[in-house]
């Protein structure tokens, strides 16, 4: 065609070209319905190699189509073939608008396409040219279904399937979509296509992790946000005339539905591991409360803290929600607790919220003396392998429990078999709680980390040498403390005096208690 | 008489205030008022209870009489100064303006004289009234010796005259001259003779002593004349001329001589090796009690009260070493020569001419020698006595066998390098201002040359020189410390330029402890903040490159880590407990940098015997990476290292049979670097090096710890793998018996312990009811609470007391002069009614006369 022929002439003149020729066409199609052959050139456009005609091209159809949609140039009702139009007896109007009806679903196939583009700005633009489509097809309804809401849900599916790729992580385009999502009739269309969405591909891969895909959809349910109340649901991308009241999406708690919904469905299938980190990170404070009946977050819950390691201490913090607030009742919640407890949990990332709720679950006054003397015993014996950010949260933490327990003081005072040595009765590899003889053991591992290397630490160790004082300690200053903070703090201490090592050293691998130069040598 | 009379007339309250206690007055119930109380206080003297009101009374008009009335008298009759100095008042003029004015008034006043025209006489100018011309003339001729002999001298005759009495000398002259003259002369006469006489006398004197003088002037022109030919006579000679002192004895001399001898002062003892050990010991003794003390965590509430700071170096002998500007020894052609500042005039002018004296070897070499005596004499003559003879082979083997003895291998060659790289070197460096010159000044010179450098750049620079030279020592110490981290980061790493540099670092260190800190820190701080940076960003940081390994080594070395709290160990031991817990140990070099920071750390804790679970951890971990079978682990290792997945095989041996070739020697500082090794057999060999370091160090850890009451736990988990996972089978025997050896060490069952308690408390003492004890100011009533309000009530009540006092005076005062004018008015009146009455009574006298008179007349 010429503007093939033309933009092969020369590469300095394409970039100018391609604009005049689209910029031409476009005007000759909206202008008169002769040139309607020139959309063809248009369309072409968009499989173009080059990202900017792509963009300028997409750009160009949806102003098309648009205009067309507002002007009724479109074709209502079920689509005829195009191979029976030649020998259909139609008006030529009505050929027309077939005719304009087809190139415009070649079109949005060929943007939905593009979604899938390398570019991101191709992406970009696809999106929004469709999301425009999505408006316009609401406004002018392509099918005529009076009982029913205009709202284009078929064109807005394929959207949200082309964005939940299996293949590529569209994180990116995921949160320009977000802009959309604060429609409120766009956002309860998009909750029911990824409800659906997910249903079909999982069914299509027979529930195995798809980590991308998964990806996907977490990326995009995580930016869902269902409003709270029902005055603010009035931001529409289709305008409804009548009956608002009736229409689903006018309604908060459909809209809830749909979330739960749509979020049960994403947990009910096996998740990596990395994904349960995430989700659980997020669960409590953005999506149980959102959901119309968050227990029945349980299944997922109780089976996140089977898990084990840093993901059943995600999961303690919604159950603690569900417990606390809903009512549920979990049985050995306490011993499962205690068989979470293992060296890594002071190196953990989540160090700080597990101590957090661990301090909330053993505030109770009321649990038996047994079970926090396990605790508090088993805390102590992981101790000797925690470094000292965990040590200075550790310490105060188990003097609060013996506080708060007063049975339990017999851990660091028992006076009447003093000087009687023994065995120590705690049994470390024992489960449950009640067996493990907590309460006849002593704390003889706060006693050796009197002395630890580190000032604060033994310093903290030394409290139980004396009777604790009634107060407690405040632990959650000290929750998030890193050891560079520890450093930053014995760096900016005034101090009047340096003491020096008053050995004179004359090599670097000699000194009085010289390890490193047994081992290692110069050369 | 008259003053008698007075006396009496004052009457009794005037006797009492002259003899201020007379004990008849103050019985004298009259005179005694008696205050009356209104309740005793216990304890309380009152000064007031009885008052002497008629003789206070009278004492304050008495006062009043001498102060007031006084004034009053003289009230408007005092004189008044006026200034009429030109323009004194005068606010306009400026003080110049002042000065100026008055003085062109002064030259005009002297322009008025009368002898206006006289072109020769200048202004006199006096002094005390007398014209100072005349009293220069005065001092050429007259000696004020002579006058002040005859000053106290009076004549008898004088004074008899003056103050003995006309009668006597009157008499005295008539009863010598009565059968001379048998004329009695009339007084006139006596005393004309006698002031003609004296002025006779007084002539001759005058006379005499003119002569005197002349011939004392001419003395002296006599002396002047032959003063030429004796113009080489020392002044002493001169001195005997003059003065005409008997001679001293000669004895004499002699014994004061040796009594003014300076006796000979007692030197101290000079101290036998066996006492100066003793010494040493003690010194030795008392530091490392202080380290205990700070081990204990004790020193840190006492720090504070300590002003001084004591180096650990001290010897307690007062020795100052900022003051340190002792001379140091050397030679001069053969002669000892004790320079001081002329050593560093040389310095300087070496300074100036640096680049012509390398020129010119032969001359620099000779000067040289000075030089390099003064810096070896520490431990160079030492050294070359015990190493002189021993041989290369030998040397070497000695130094591992024998870890303790003094570097006792310098060879001759050595030294002769030595002597060379400083005869090659300018004996002046600039003080680097900024990390480029030091590494500059540095950079292409060996290792000896380079401490030689730094030696001269800190003599040249000592503290004592002047006043910059602390800040830029100081700023040396840390440019010095990251030209060890970039010694160490080069690669290969210049491990032995680092170690070479170490007195120089740990000297500087002495002379700046602050500095030091702070620049240790900053370099802990900054590294620590980037590793925090890239474990938020990544998850996961690299393990810290060789400079930061050395520049913890060197810490160990310039400050104690036994301490419970110190501002450079206690982030240092942070610093590697983040690095074991944190970084990824994802190579060799990874592994092997992770156990250079386990000897640190072993290092750091051995004094103490603190625990450090990182260290524990980390060891467990490693031998971990050396099991191959990680199923079923009776133990968990904890992060850095997992249980399994990539990198979790890093120490496992690809081939078991290279055990067989392995001997164990140690593993280079530099392998932390890049492991050189790239052969399947070397790299095996270095695994098991690795295993072996690790091994031992388990087995001090275990030694270390073996009294805390959890060793046992604590080493449960090292025992498992050791016991059941670790192929012991596949390594050499040394690996076996140290295998054996820690297994041994740590026991199956935990020991037994008794349980905790309480410390005992001191009893609480019973509560005391000691009286409260409160400060009174001032008595009376008491308002306000604070101290300001009662300091504020005290001083308001005191100013109402003064100003009623005051109050009371003036008036006083006042009635006081209102009786004295009564009086004069009345004194005044009575005057004037008796001068009345006089002439009422002359009048009436006349009058009568004149009648009488007229009486008489008429009759």
């Amino acid at each position: 065609m010429a503007s093939s022929t033309e933009s092969n002439v020369k590469g300095e003149n394409s970039q100018v070209s391609y604009k005049k020729v689209i910029n031409t066409k476009t005007v000759r199609v909206l202008q008169n319905k002769k040139h309607a052959n020139d959309i063809f050139d248009i369309i072409e456009y968009l499989q173009s190699e080059k990202d900017k005609e792509i963009i300028f091209a997409s750009n160009a159809c949806s102003k098309i189509f648009c205009q067309l949609f507002s002007r009724g140039d479109l074709y209502v009702g079920d689509l005829p073939e195009e191979e029976d139009l030649v020998n259909d007896d139609r008006s030529a109007e009505e050929k027309y608008r077939i005719f304009m009806r087809h190139r415009y679903s070649s079109c949005v196939e060929l943007l939905l396409e593009n979604i899938g583009h390398k570019a991101f700005q191709v992406k970009e633009t696809s999106l929004c040219a469709l999301m425009k489509f999505v408006a316009a097809e609401g406004k002018h309804p392509l099918q005529n279904l009076d009982e029913h809401f205009n709202f284009p849900r078929e064109l807005l599916q394929t959207v949200v399937e082309h964005l939940l790729s299996e293949k590529e992580d569209m994180s990116l385009l995921i949160s320009r979509f977000q802009e959309f999502l604060e429609m409120d009739d766009v956002r309860y269309y998009v909750m029911s296509s990824v409800r659906d969405n997910i249903y079909r591909v999982m069914a299509r891969n027979k529930k195995a992790v798809i980590p991308v895909y998964q990806n996907n959809v977490f990326t995009l349910l995580s930016t869902i946000n269902v409003p709270s109340e029902a005055s603010k649901l009035k931001k529409f991308l289709v305008k409804q005339d009548y009956k608002l009241e009736e229409w689903k999406v006018a309604k908060p708690k459909e809209h809830k539905r749909a979330f739960e919904q749509m979020w049960l469905v994403f947990l009910k299938f096996k998740l990596p591991s990395n994904m349960y980190k995430k989700i659980l990170v997020i669960l409590h404070d953005s999506i149980m409360p959102q959901m119309s009946d968050p227990t029945l977050l349980i299944d997922f819950l109780s089976a996140a803290y089977d898990i084990g390691g840093a993901i059943s201490l995600l999961s303690l913090n919604g159950l603690f929600i569900l417990i606390h607030e809903h009512n549920l009742d979990y049985p050995d919640f306490y011993k499962k607790l205690y068989g979470l407890l293992d060296p890594s949990i002071f190196h953990v990332k989540y160090r700080a919220r597990f101590f957090h709720l661990v301090n909330i679950f053993l505030s109770s006054t009321h649990l038996p003396a047994y079970l926090v003397a396990a605790f508090v015993k088993r805390f102590a014996r992981l101790s000797l392998t925690a470094p000292p950010t965990s040590l200075l949260i550790l310490l105060p933490f188990i003097c609060n429990l013996i506080r708060r327990h007063p049975s339990c003081r017999v851990l660091i005072h028992r006076p009447c078999t003093a000087e009687e040595p023994c065995d120590d009765p705690y049994v470390m590899e024992e489960e449950d709680p009640a067996q493990c003889h907590a309460l006849e053991s002593s704390l003889w591992e706060i006693k050796t980390l009197q002395k630890h290397y580190h000032p604060d630490v033994a310093k903290a160790a030394m409290k139980i040498n004396e009777p604790l004082t009634e107060q407690e300690d405040d632990i959650s200053e000290l929750l998030e403390l890193s050891t560079f903070q520890l450093m930053e703090r014995e760096l900016k201490a005034e101090r009047k005096t340096i003491p020096l090592e008053f050995d004179t050293p004359t090599e670097l691998l000699k000194s009085s208690r010289e390890v490193l130069g047994v081992h290692f040598s110069l050369e | 008489m008259m003053r008698k009379q007075q006396t009496f007339s004052r009457g009794l309250s005037d006797k009492v205030r002259k003899s201020k206690a007379a004990p008849e007055i103050q019985k004298n119930p009259f005179e005694v008022k008696i205050n009356r109380k209104k309740f005793d206080v216990l304890g309380r003297k009152s000064k007031h209870d009885v008052g002497l009101p008629g003789v206070s009374r009278s004492r304050a008009i008495q006062k009043r009489k001498e102060t007031l009335l006084k004034e009053f008298r003289l009230k408007d009759k005092n004189n008044k100064f006026i200034d009429r100095r030109f323009g004194e008042y005068d606010s306009k003029l400026t003080p110049e303006e002042k000065i100026l004015q008055r003085f062109t008034l002064e030259r005009q006043r002297t322009q008025d004289r009368k002898d206006l025209y006289n072109l020769n006489e200048e202004e006199e100018l006096t002094h005390y009234g007398q014209s100072l011309a005349e009293m220069e003339k005065m001092t050429d001729v007259i000696d004020s010796d002579s006058d002040s002999e005859e000053k106290g001298l009076l004549s008898a005759e004088l004074t008899a005259t003056h103050f003995g009495g006309g009668g006597g000398l009157l008499r005295k002259k008539s009863a010598g001259d009565d059968e001379e003259e048998h004329k009695p002369r009339s007084r006139q006469e006596l005393i004309e003779e006698l002031i003609i006489k004296s002025k006779q006398e007084k002539r001759e004197r005058q006379t005499q002593k003119e002569e005197a003088q002349e011939l004392t002037e001419k003395l002296d022109q006599d002396w002047r004349s032959i003063q030429n030919l004796l113009a080489h006579k020392t002044p002493k000679a001169e001195r005997k001329d003059e003065t005409d002192k008997p001679k001293l004895d000669q004895y004499d001399m002699m014994v004061r001589e040796l009594g003014f001898e300076m006796k000979a002062q007692p030197s101290e003892k000079l101290k036998s090796a066996e006492e100066l050990a003793r010494e040493e010991r003690h010194r030795l003794q008392t530091l490392e009690a202080d380290r205990l003390k700070r081990m204990m965590g004790d020193a840190e509430e006492e720090a504070g009260q300590t002003n001084t700071h004591i180096s650990a170096d001290d010897m307690n002998d007062g020795f100052m070493l900022d003051g340190d500007d002792r001379k140091t020894l050397a030679y001069k052609d053969g002669k000892w020569n004790i320079e001081g500042e002329e050593e560093e005039k040389e310095e300087e002018e070496d300074e100036e001419g640096g680049e012509e004296e390398e020129d010119d070897g032969d001359d620099a070499e000779g000067q040289d020698e000075e030089e390099e005596d003064e810096d070896d004499e520490g431990h160079c003559d030492l050294q070359s006595d015990e190493g002189s003879e021993d041989e290369d082979g030998q040397s070497t083997e000695e130094e591992q066998e024998c870890a303790e003895e003094p570097p006792a291998v310098i060879e001759e060659q050595k030294k002769a390098v030595q002597e060379a790289a400083r005869a090659e070197l300018p004996y002046t460096f600039p003080a680097p201002e900024s990390y480029s010159d030091l590494k500059q000044l540095l950079q292409d010179h060996e290792s000896e040359q380079q401490c030689v450098i730094l030696d001269r750049t800190l003599k040249c620079h000592h503290p004592s020189l002047a006043a910059g030279n602390k800040a830029k020592l100081q700023k040396l110490f840390g440019f010095l410390l990251e030209y060890v981290g970039d010694l160490a980061t080069q690669n290969p790493p210049d491990l032995k330029t680092v170690s070479a540099l170490i007195p120089q670092i740990c000297g500087l260190c002495q002379m700046f402890p602050e500095a030091a800190c702070k620049a240790v820190q900053t370099l802990l701080s900054d590294s620590g903040h980037s590793m925090e940076e890239t474990l938020e960003v990544k998850g996961r940081a690299p393990m810290p490159d060789l400079d930061m390994l050395v520049l913890l080594k060197i810490a160990a070395l310039l400050f104690p880590s036994s301490d419970f709290r110190h501002p450079v160990m206690t982030p240092a031991f942070l610093y590697i407990s983040q690095a074991l817990t944190r970084c990824a140990v994802v190579s060799l070099e990874d592994v092997c940098k992770g156990l250079i920071l386990c000897c640190l750390a072993l290092e750091f804790v051995s004094l103490s015997q603190r625990i450090f679970p990182e260290l524990l951890n980390f060891l467990l971990g490693l031998l971990h990476l050396s099991v191959s079978d990680k199923h079923n682990t009776g133990y968990t290792v904890v992060s850095p290292f997992r249980r399994q997945g990539k990198n979790c095989d890093l120490l496992v041996l690809k081939d078991p049979s290279v055990s067989h070739s392995w001997n164990r020697k140690p593993i280079s500082l530099q392998t932390a670097h890049r492991v050189t090794a790239q052969s399947p057999v070397e790299r095996d060999h270095f695994r098991l090096s690795l295993i072996d370091s690790c091994l031992d160090l388990v087995k001090r850890c275990t030694s270390l710890y073996k009294d805390l009451p959890s060793y046992a736990h604590i080493f449960q988990p090292i025992r498992a793998l050791l016991l059941k996972h670790l192929p012991v089978e596949g390594y050499p025997a040394p690996l076996q018996d140290l295998h054996r050896e820690i297994l041994d060490a740590i026991p199956e069952k935990p020991s037994q312990h008794a349980p905790l308690v309480f410390k005992k408390k001191k009893p609480i003492p019973l509560k005391l009811f000691t009286p409260k004890i409160v400060q009174i100011l001032d008595y009376g009533k008491k308002r306000g609470n604070t101290k300001e309000e009662k300091e504020h009530e005290r001083l308001k009540h005191k100013y109402k007391r003064e100003f009623k006092g005051a109050l009371r005076e003036i008036r006083k005062d006042t009635r006081f002069l209102a009786h004295e004018k009564l009086n004069d008015v009345m004194s005044r009146d009575a005057e004037r009614k008796r001068k009345v009455k006089e002439l009422y009574g002359s009048l009436a006298t006349q009058e009568g006369e004149w009648k009488a008179l007229k009486r008489k007349n008429r009759k």
